[in-house]
């Protein structure tokens, strides 16, 4: 039954019942311009600092102001906390806050049954609803029944807070989304000083804004704490987590952030070269204020500039590293076809979203995996490695560093929108816990051609401008092996093929034998590599609490794939390989391992929720066992 | 004490390899001039890298014996400025085509002299793609028959200098690979420049476009037909010297001197105009109305686009230490204890 129960008549504050939960998934949703992203960017710093486990899901519009009101402006940020180890943003929300009548039908039907929803009632007039498309009040025509709904003025409240603090209306109203907040922070018993810290450092030097936020956010709180709007607030206790340090961090900071260590553990210089692209875009922002790690960035003039000044850079020495997402990666192939062919460290990041062509830019995917492999002329094989979570982005950017570094290759990074926008905390590593990444360029004219190599490796020798008497000449054209003269021997050009292959298989030697969560053989092994790690995750623990035998392994290298995969896969009976794409990794494990892998494939742009992989489990179960 | 840098001679230059142009074509020129400025520059051998991208022209860094990087087609720009950038102590120089340069890097070249990157960049026009065997280039003239033109090139020609100084080119020359004195000269100017030197140099195809400028370039007809551009001079021509060039209203025009017309009528040359609007005039003198225009068009200082990037990141070292630990750390953490 849906029944308004808030009133905004001031009360005496009142006790109120504490209900404790141990895992909550909250969606905040209202137009693009209404500031959900930051609204749910702070509930999940604070959550963070509060020792819950989390995962957040961002989700908006490509446009960055659809019409207000409208169904394609709406915004939403989930974030799901708890008080144990959990690896997904959640299947659906417990609570919605909808800021609209349009946010409210958008994100009404993943909410769970007897859900909450908080609704902003200024914006419920039929106005709204024209705009929204709806024909009649939602809130009135049994859209929302089996919900609970809580109403407030959180417009015209926030403008009641803020009557003299010198801003106009507009202004005024824009504070409404701390208003919500203040709402949230109250009911799920959050304190607000991180958020007034935050406030005052996003709003430094803007004392009038900096007061107004704060003003708007206590406001809120008081809102819920003086009324009867809700009966009951809730508590989640901090996680269990592992001793360590922590913080909150997204794909792409960690990512950027990689990049930097990546640089200070090496002794090069990062020169990351970019062209704007959604997802990928906030690396090259989050890096370009890393200038005093001696970081250079260049804004390209398009995406081919942007791979090419990465590869001059490493000519000359620095840590090369370029970043777009899948139609600016096919732009670059050619150019990552001459790094294979020069043989320099060059590292390339896409950050996937959904295609192909524009597709829809601000959804997730992992369909660039073949694009990657082999979108690129004649036998080119480059190393592959894919970021499992956000935090995960640090630590495999800082591997595929290390080796484009050591073996002298293009290394693909793959990591896609959901991981770049989503976060979750980071245990976060010691400096001298990172791996000594440090190279030597050749000086030794005596011993110098450009294409010997280094016998365990193959790398061939580095040799940077600037090196008395070893000026030599590199280039597309195939080369000698040795001297690295132009050569069109037809015995050379097949050594070489094989040469850059076999660097390339060499990084295989360095790959750690595949962790199997679960039973080491059996019925059932689900396998995922890239961003369907928590999914898969949190599918086989309900799968295990519900029963079901069910194994899981998680691949980060993907080119080339651990030695012992085929091992892996030849001890269970079935493989199931849940991707966000239409079966790629599927298909290439099946050439190249003959194992019947069964595909899972999913390319909604939204990422897989957990039961659906439950169910996936359960029907291959079944099926196993009536054989 | 610093040691006394090596005297080094045109032989320094020249690489082990095979020259592999065709017998006669333009570019030994060109390489015999760059190989003999070089090493006058006063600079260590290794610091100078040639980077080409991909045609007859872009074979270059092969033939030199300096740090070289044959890349791909038209890149050569953005690979330079990416080693610029990152390596400001190295002399980097451009070799590339009007292929490579006008119409399939035209994006890099046109940024690259907007930003006004500290690269010499030496464009080997022939007005046809040689490389691939005589197709119409996007330098060739309108309703040029080639290959892949058999009525005739339906597409007009881009003009390479004014390409550049639309864009913002600081430093705009022009040469011609037989013009041995004045090509050395050309080169050393752009040497001299900050930012981007940008240098047209008239390259005859012998194989595939032979001829495309034996208009200006026969001894008998060379002084009619080409007008030198001198600083702080008078825009005078001709084998009797009785020629100019004079503004006449808003445009440029053609007088005979002696006639009631003294050098005095003629325009001064300027290339140090920080307005471009005469630089602009001199790069729409086409045959066979007008005289060709050699030498330096325009030569204004402005701060190189390396230096700025360099500034920025010396300038945020000195505001901030490089901790890598707070960096990883962030504005917000905490401790779970064990």
């Amino acid at each position: 039954m849906s029944e308004p129960v808030a009133s905004i008549d001031a009360g005496e504050p009142r006790a109120v019942s504490v209900e404790k939960l141990d895992d909550v998934v909250i969606r905040f949703a209202g137009d693009s311009g209404d500031g959900m992203q930051l609204t749910g960017g702070q509930f999940t710093s604070t959550s963070a600092l509060m020792g819950n486990d989390l995962s957040t899901l961002p989700d908006f519009p490509a446009e960055i102001r659809a019409p207000a009101g409208t169904l394609p402006g709406v915004s939403s940020f989930q974030v799901r906390i708890a008080d144990y180890d959990i690896h997904t943003p959640g299947d659906a929300p417990d609570v919605l806050v909808a800021m609209n009548p349009a946010a409210l039908m958008k994100e009404l039907r993943d909410l769970k049954p007897n859900g909450v929803i908080i609704i902003n009632q200024d914006e419920f007039h039929d106005r709204a609803f024209k705009k929204a498309g709806l024909a009649t009040n939602p809130l009135e025509d049994g859209s929302v029944s089996g919900f609970r709904v809580f109403q407030a003025a959180i417009g015209s409240m926030t403008r009641r807070a803020l009557e003299d603090s010198g801003l106009d209306n507009k202004s005024q109203e824009r504070c409404k989304n701390m208003f919500a907040l203040g709402m949230a922070y109250w009911l799920f018993s959050r304190p607000l000083d991180a958020t007034v810290a935050w406030i005052e450092r996003r709003f430094a030097g803007k004392p009038l804004l900096a007061e107004a936020n704060t003003k708007a956010l206590k406001a809120g709180w008081n809102f819920c704490e003086i009324t009867d709007v809700f009966q009951v607030r809730y508590e989640v206790e901090r996680a269990q987590l592992p001793p360590g340090s922590y913080r909150n961090i997204n794909g792409n900071s960690a990512l950027a952030i990689g990049l930097v260590a990546a640089s200070r553990k090496s002794g090069l210089p990062l020169f990351l070269g970019a062209y704007p692209i959604t997802p990928a875009s906030g690396v090259l922002e989050e890096v370009a204020g890393y200038k005093h790690f001696g970081v250079t960035t260049f804004q390209a003039e398009d995406e081919i500039a942007a791979v090419c000044s990465a590869i001059g850079a490493s000519f000359g020495g620095a840590l090369g590293v370029t970043v777009s997402s899948g139609p600016g990666i096919a732009l670059k192939m050619e150019a990552i076809n001459l790094a294979v062919m020069v043989e320099l460290p060059l590292v390339v990041c896409d950050i996937q979203r959904s295609g192909p062509s524009t597709g829809m830019p601000t959804k997730t995917e992992q369909s660039d995996l073949l694009q990657v492999m082999f979108g690129r002329n004649g036998e080119s094989p480059v190393p592959v490695l894919a970021a499992a979570s956000p935090k995960d982005c640090f630590e495999t950017t800082l591997e595929a560093c290390r080796i484009a570094l050591k073996y002298r290759v293009p290394v693909m990074v793959l990591s896609d929108g959901y991981l770049a926008n989503g976060s979750e905390p980071w245990r976060f590593p010691r400096v001298e816990e990172l791996p000594d990444l440090s190279v030597e360029f050749h000086t030794d004219p005596a011993t110098f051609k450009p294409y010997l190599r280094d016998p365990e490796t193959l790398a061939r020798l580095w040799a940077i401008p600037g090196t008395p008497g070893l000026e030599h000449r590199i280039g597309g054209l195939e080369k000698a092996d040795g001297s690295g003269n132009i050569s069109y021997d037809p015995g050379n050009h097949e050594k070489m093929s094989a040469l850059r292959a076999a660097k390339v298989e060499r990084v295989a030697r360095e790959i750690p034998p595949l962790a199997v969560d679960g039973d080491p053989e059996g019925e059932l092994l689900v396998l995922g590599w890239g961003s369907t790690a928590g999914a898969i995750t949190g599918a086989v623990n309900l799968a295990r609490a519900a029963g079901l035998k069910v194994s899981r392994a998680h691949l980060r290298y993907l080119n080339p794939l651990p030695q012992d995969l085929g091992a892996v896969l030849s001890r269970f009976r079935q493989v199931l390989l849940p991707e966000m794409n239409l079966g790629q990794l599927a298909m290439l494990l099946r050439a190249r391992y003959l194992k019947d892998i069964t595909s899972y494939p999913k390319v909604t742009g939204k990422p897989f929720i957990r039961q659906e992989i439950v169910h996936k489990i359960r029907q291959m179960l079944e099926a196993g066992h009536g054989r | 004490m610093a040691a006394e840098a090596p005297v080094l001679t045109k032989k320094d230059f020249q690489s082990d390899q095979e020259v592999r142009w065709c017998p006669g074509c333009g570019d030994y020129a060109i390489l015999s001039a760059v190989q003999t400025v070089l090493p006058e520059l006063g600079i260590p051998k290794e610091k100078f890298v040639i980077v080409s991208g991909i045609g007859c022209s872009s074979r270059f860094p092969y033939y030199m014996n300096t740090y070289g990087f044959h890349t791909i087609h038209g890149r050569a720009p953005a690979i330079a400025t990416g080693l610029k950038l990152t390596r400001p102590d190295l002399d980097v120089w451009v070799v590339t085509g009007d292929g490579d340069a006008m119409s399939i890097g035209g994006n890099h070249l046109i940024h690259t002299l907007r930003r006004n990157v500290g690269l010499k960049v030496l464009m080997f026009n022939n007005r046809i793609y040689g490389l691939t065997k005589g197709q119409y280039s996007p330098t060739s003239e309108l309703g040029k028959r080639t290959k892949s033109s058999p009525q005739g090139a339906p597409d007009y020609p881009f003009n390479p200098l004014a390409l550049a100084l639309g864009a913002g080119a600081t430093f705009v020359a022009r040469s011609v690979d037989i013009f041995q004195p004045h090509l050395r000269e050309v080169l050393r100017r752009a040497h001299q420049h900050e930012g981007t030197a940008y240098v047209e140099i008239y390259q005859n195809c012998n194989i595939f476009n032979d001829g495309a400028f034996t208009y200006m370039t026969e001894k008998d007809s060379r002084l009619e037909e080409v007008l030198y551009l001198e600083q702080g001079k008078p825009l005078v021509f001709g084998a009797e010297r009785n020629k100019g060039v004079r503004l006449a209203g808003t445009r440029l025009e053609v007088i005979e001197l002696g006639n009631g017309y003294s050098a005095d009528d003629c325009l001064v040359w300027d290339e140090h105009q920080k307005d471009p609007i005469f630089a602009f005039l001199m790069s729409q003198l086409l045959p066979p109305e007008f005289p060709t225009p050699l030498g330096i068009l325009r030569d204004v200082p402005l701060e190189s686009y390396d230096r700025r990037v360099v500034g920025q990141v010396a300038t945020a070292q000195a505001a901030k230490p490089a901790r890598l630990e707070d960096l990883i750390r962030g504005n917000e953490s905490w401790v779970v204890p064990g």
